[in-house]
């Protein structure tokens, strides 16, 4: 099992396919690092323009924690996609290859050879998500500096002391690599049922659009469904940036205002991942291999 | 002595479709099983049932003496294979994938001793080239030496010289023969091509529509007794009529539009050449028809016999 788990890692990290999210990821954090920092007093100034008249603010609001959130309300819609390119293309680019074929010949149990896979994608995911870490979190960190976190909400402000940012960002990176590990985990799926990659990509994408947008949809009828969506819960890292208040509204540091949704949503996740791996193993164990 | 391989039984369906029918069939050891049916017949579908990559429906397949439902993994390891084409990881070096399939088929070979492998196929030079730019016959080559890594007692190959040239089939052939004869292996070969097979099987069995039409050794079903000549004359018509009024009268089969066929012994190919020569036949030609292909053709397509007659 060790060693098809080591083999699995070594093809994903020696394909070129593989580096495409990566320099993806780098590519449009540069970009939104090299407008802010030319151009990020503006882009300030247009945040807060509904607000300056009632609160003055002081201090770098264009701060690391500021542009880490920005990046990350931006790129995690998008991630998905950069991991369905490689999680949907785990079984199905091998049968497509023919190379699926000759790895079954090998002595080697269906069971054992998909679970090897099935963790490949998930290192994969994670290992994508730290580098989005190290560029959006420690990057940013590094270029402008650190301060306050200022955050708008819909009918509120929540201002966050620096002191008390950090591991914020620690737990929504490791819920966000949990949720996008759900997407690792239904394009895995989905990749038993192709002989090319691109049906289990467009697929997968397919399935989170809809199931967003009927998470997104405030008709009663889908209301029922909502909780058991995963993709009702993969925002549940802006969680951690709710802060408790007490009675005269001042805010409570270290606290989470709402911490059993994030285990709520993080089990719901798992949920998911362990229920599309098991699907996948039993459809695996009964595939028969025609590529 | 005890079969390598029985196969009894054997079925697989794809929904209506039955590809393969009942099959049975046994394999001994060290010898050269081919395997040989039409496109279509079903002889992919067995291999890739006989190397676990498709369930059957119904049957028992047994390999070593081990059922291969409950001892997959004891049998994959004394097995190569090469299915179809031989599709390895085009981004990886030939050295790459050997040495990845090597450690997948439960060994750790040394460096030199993966050299020496890829030597023997005659791709040692290549060893660190990506395999995207191999042609087609270094990765059959490639294929085989993967297949061949773990030092297996069963190789199958399926369509070994698809796709590959006059000397990539050569190189195939004699491959096959220094298995079977210098190491004492086992191979199951499938192929569409008789002329392939035939040369290096010391058993063939043939499939059509996923049913067995005729098991046996090459010279079982192929009678050097009943060799199948074609006479081609100006007059065929008064040829024959000639030859009916001759010692060859019982010889005589039938005639068509391509000339006069007879069915005689192969050693008596050269009496027969004189006496139509002695008896003033203006002949154009007298070309010993492949019987086993004859043979093959007639037991795998429908009014094959009719056409040869007509």
């Amino acid at each position: 099992m060790w060693t098809l788990f080591q083999i699995e890692v070594y093809k994903i990290f020696r394909r070129p396919r593989t580096y495409i999210a990566f320099a993806a990821i780098t590519g449009l954090i540069g970009i939104i690092q090299f407008g802010l920092k030319l151009d990020g007093d503006q882009y300030v100034e247009f945040m807060m323009r509904d607000i300056t008249s009632s609160i003055t603010i002081e201090g770098n609001i264009l701060n690391g924690y500021q542009v880490c959130y920005i990046v990350l309300q931006v790129l995690l819609v998008h991630v998905p996609l950069l991991i369905a390119l490689v999680a949907a293309d785990m079984i199905s680019g091998e049968a497509n290859m023919g190379t699926l074929r000759l790895l079954l010949t090998k002595p080697i149990s269906r069971d054992a050879f998909l679970v090897a896979k099935f963790m490949a994608t998930m290192v994969y995911t994670l290992l994508l998500l730290i580098w989005l870490a190290i560029l959006a979190l420690f990057l940013n960190m590094l270029i402008f500096g650190t301060d306050d976190l200022f955050l708008l909400k819909s009918s509120y402000v929540v201002l966050l002391k620096e002191n008390d940012i950090f591991w914020r960002y620690c737990g929504a990176f490791a819920f966000a690599a949990l949720a996008m590990s759900t997407v690792a985990a239904l394009g895995f799926l989905l990749s038993l049922f192709a002989n090319n990659s691109i049906g289990p990509i467009v697929a997968t994408m397919s399935i989170i659009v809809f199931l967003t947008i009927l998470s997104t949809l405030n008709i009663p009828l889908f209301s029922y469904v909502k909780p058991y969506l995963f993709t009702t819960h993969m925002i549940g890292w802006k969680e951690f940036f709710d802060i408790k208040v007490n009675a005269s509204n001042e805010a409570l540091s270290g606290t989470i205002q709402h911490p059993m949704r994030i285990v709520q949503s993080a089990l719901v996740l798992l949920t998911h991942i362990v229920l599309f791996l098991l699907i996948s193993i039993w459809v695996f164990r009964k595939k028969d291999i025609l590529s | 002595m005890q079969p390598l391989v029985k196969i009894t039984a054997l079925t697989k369906q794809f929904g209506h479709l039955t590809a393969v029918d009942h099959l049975s069939f046994s394999v001994e050891p060290a010898s050269v099983y081919g395997f040989l049916g039409q496109n279509g017949a079903g002889k992919s579908t067995t291999i890739r049932m006989l190397t676990g990559l498709i369930m059957p429906t119904s049957g028992e397949i047994e390999i070593f003496g081990l059922s291969l439902a409950k001892h997959k993994r004891e049998i994959l390891q004394q097995i190569g294979a090469v299915i179809e084409k031989p599709d390895v990881y085009q981004y990886l070096s030939a050295y790459d994938n050997l040495q990845l399939f090597a450690r997948l088929s439960g060994i750790r070979p040394t460096r030199a001793s993966l050299m020496d492998q890829l030597a023997q196929v005659g791709l040692a030079e290549r060893a660190k080239d990506k395999v995207a730019g191999f042609s087609q016959g270094m990765k059959q080559r490639l294929g085989i030496a993967i297949a061949l890594v773990h030092q297996p007692q069963l190789i199958i190959l399926d369509e070994p010289t698809n796709g590959l040239d006059p000397q990539g089939i050569a190189d195939i052939r004699h491959l096959i023969i220094h298995l079977r004869t210098e190491m004492k292996k086992t191979v199951i070969v499938s192929s569409h091509l008789l002329s392939e097979i035939e040369q290096v099987a010391t058993q063939l069995l043939i499939i059509h529509k996923g049913k067995k039409v005729k098991e046996g050794n090459a010279s079982e079903l192929f009678d050097p007794a009943q060799t199948v000549v074609q006479l081609s004359t100006e007059q065929n018509e008064s040829a024959w009529a000639v030859i009916q009024n001759s010692a060859w009268a019982p010889n005589l089969q039938r005639i068509t539009p391509d000339g006069i066929i007879l069915k005689v012994d192969r050693r008596q190919i050269p009496a027969l050449h004189q006496s139509l020569v002695q008896l003033q036949i203006p002949l154009i030609s007298l070309q010993p028809r492949h019987s086993l292909e004859d043979y093959f053709l007639q037991v795998t397509t429908p009014g094959y016999v009719d056409t040869l007659s007509n």
